[in-house]
């Protein structure tokens, strides 16, 4: 860890994760979380305002103990990164609000960063400098992307999506058929483990020849299951939850990394990089390790505790943007819930001059 | 002593500095979808206003509510940010104690503003710097009489004339009236409430129906 390599808080509250992390260049220093996750459970689902509430309750203190736990002070931040999209439009609002204050107070540069981005750099943290172009596949309750990312600070283009739910939704609904609770991807990878993945043939969406080759779609499998699911129950058999979740699991698995190898091998790209909170599931990177290798292509997941949403990823984008000179934010930057993928920033409007950009100019400690 | 208030609760984006005798300095915006773009350029305009810099303050006043959830937490979270940032205190205020001071009736009256929803936030006073009882969120209607017959204050009056006949200005609130309200208390070491939000409503949560089914009966 080289000591002029740019020093970075990054804060993270796009939805129930209220995220600080604190790192150097591409080393994890600090990586402090508080999750309201406990008090959605009974809702089954994450509760907007819920999550807001809990992000003000808990701002202050976790940005206290990330830099406690990082050692560091923090006049010696090179810069303040926060999500300013895409997520929670509420939650949003309360990070980047609070970003802007610290980053204010402390006289720093301001980078508004984007969420999906985040998820993808957060692996410089685990194996290093991300490889240009690296391939992601970011599967997670929000979403399930494809992008291809040259240059993670300025240039990520999307190759698919999904057209209906996110694929940690369709873990979460099918957990709710089954009555195993919220969140839904722990408990089934754990159920999994002991069913048979070929117990069930459960249909692979848009994997057809004429489909997009890059989207996914999980909605017909999620009705799908339920459907086997119902007949069961109806005809008054028990439901094999192992095999019911392993099948599923497989279906979901199966797609995923299907069309993650086939985009890499189109592009020509040797790197996979697999982030978002679905990327802790055991099956997923079991599959994608063992079709990497077949196809030569050198897989990336950071450790779990990285996938799911948290600070460090945004912090490591932010130092990114340090590193490679990018122009930061302005105090006027806004929570923006559907800021595109296409953008990495949200650079200031530097050309209307405004009074507040002189502040950067400024030292307040002076 | 340098106090920097700010109050995001109500549409009105307000910020003042006052140095324990007289404002200094103060802004005010009403937009109330911008909070969050607008909130630290007015704290950058009223200190530049000032020729001061934000390490010069010496306690943060922040309105605290009651509000619609989503203004409301952009002032408590930058409040509560500076003053973890300066090591200073964070007081607490009743977003209606501050129209309540800057209305300056000394006899009795109630503060309204806007819930959202048809509803208002109120409070009865017995004069500008008193306050008489606890914030709540009705249906004008439904308060219209206990209020009869006295002025009542604030854009939540303004907005329902047939129930509020005698409504008041200001409109919105001011952060000077709040800083100016806060000098005072801290002169007179009168409390102040924690800097966390008066939302007076539950979270708009809705539990999902249990598990409905797919096929077809
Ligand atoms: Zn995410």
């Amino acid at each position: 860890m080289a000591a002029d390599e740019p020093l970075v808080l990054g804060i993270e509250t796009s939805c129930d994760e209220t995220g600080v992390g604190i790192v150097r260049g591409t080393t994890l220093l600090a990586d402090a979380v508080a999750s309201s996750v406990d008090t959605h459970a009974r809702f089954g689902g994450v509760v907007p305002e819920i999550a807001s509430r809990a992000h003000l309750e808990a701002m202050v203190p976790t940005i206290e103990r990330a830099l406690k736990t990082a050692g560091i002070s923090a006049k010696d931040l090179d810069g303040i990164a926060v999500t300013a999209g895409p997520g929670l439009a509420g939650a949003l609002l309360v990070g980047v609000s609070a970003a802007k204050a610290y980053a204010y107070a402390l006289n720093k540069p301001l980078y508004g960063v984007n969420h999906l981005a985040s998820h993808i750099c957060v692996d410089q943290l685990e194996h290093g400098p991300l490889p240009e172009p690296t391939m992601a596949l970011l599967v997670s309750g929000g979403h399930s992307s494809l992008l291809l990312a040259p240059d993670i600070t300025a240039d990520v283009r999307p190759m698919g999506a999904t057209i209906d739910d996110a694929a940690g939704e369709a873990f979460d609904k099918i957990a709710r058929v089954l009555d195993l609770g919220f969140p839904g991807g722990p408990v089934i990878d754990r159920l999994a483990k002991e069913g048979d993945p070929t117990a069930i043939a459960f249909p692979r969406g848009l994997t057809g020849p004429r489909d997009a080759a890059y989207d996914f779609s999980f909605s017909g499998l999620k009705t799908a299951v339920a459907r086997w699911i119902e007949a069961k129950r109806r005809a008054g058999e028990d439901v094999p939850v192992r095999d019911v979740a392993a099948s599923f699991q497989e279906a979901v698995v199966d797609v995923l990394t299907r069309k993650a190898v086939r985009a890499c091998k189109d592009e020509g790209v040797d790197h996979l990089m697999i982030g978002g909170g679905v990327a802790a599931n055991s099956r997923l990177r079991a599959l994608a390790q063992e079709r990497c290798e077949r196809a030569g292509i050198r897989l990336r997941v950071p450790r779990p505790g990285l996938c799911t949403d948290n600070g460090a990823m945004v912090a490591a984008l932010g130092a990114e943007m340090v590193a490679r000179n990018r122009p930061a934010s302005d105090l006027e930057l806004s929570a923006d819930s559907s800021l595109p993928v296409t953008d990495p920033h949200v650079p200031g409007h530097s050309h209307d001059h405004d009074h507040v950009h002189e502040i950067s100019k400024e030292n307040l400690y002076s | 002593m340098l106090l920097l208030a700010v109050d995001t609760a109500t549409p009105a984006v307000t910020v003042a500095l006052h140095d324990g005798t007289d404002v200094v300095a103060e802004t005010s915006q009403v937009d109330a979808r911008r909070h969050g773009e607008l909130l630290l350029p007015a704290v950058h305009k009223v200190l530049a206003e000032a020729g001061l810099k934000l390490d010069a303050v010496t306690g943060l006043v922040v309105g605290v509510g009651p509000g619609p959830y989503t203004g409301l937490r952009v002032g408590l979270v930058t409040a509560a940010t500076f003053g973890s940032v300066l090591g200073v205190p964070v007081h607490g205020l009743c977003t209606l104690d501050g129209l309540a001071y800057a209305c300056g009736i000394e006899g009795p009256f109630v503060v309204a503003t806007d819930a959202r929803r048809k509803e208002v936030y109120w409070a009865r006073y017995d004069d500008f710097r008193t306050r008489v009882s606890e914030p709540s969120v009705d249906r004008p209607a439904d308060i219209a009489e206990q209020v009869a017959g006295v002025p009542v204050v604030g854009a939540g009056a303004l907005l329902y004339p047939e129930v509020f006949p005698d409504a008041r200005g200001p409109e919105h609130q001011s952060s000077a009236a709040l800083a100016s309200l806060a000098a005072e208390r801290l002169a007179a070491g009168a409390e102040f409430l924690p800097p966390t939000p008066l939302y007076l409503r539950r979270p708009d949560a809705q539990v999902p129906k249990n598990y409905k089914v797919v096929t077809p009966q």
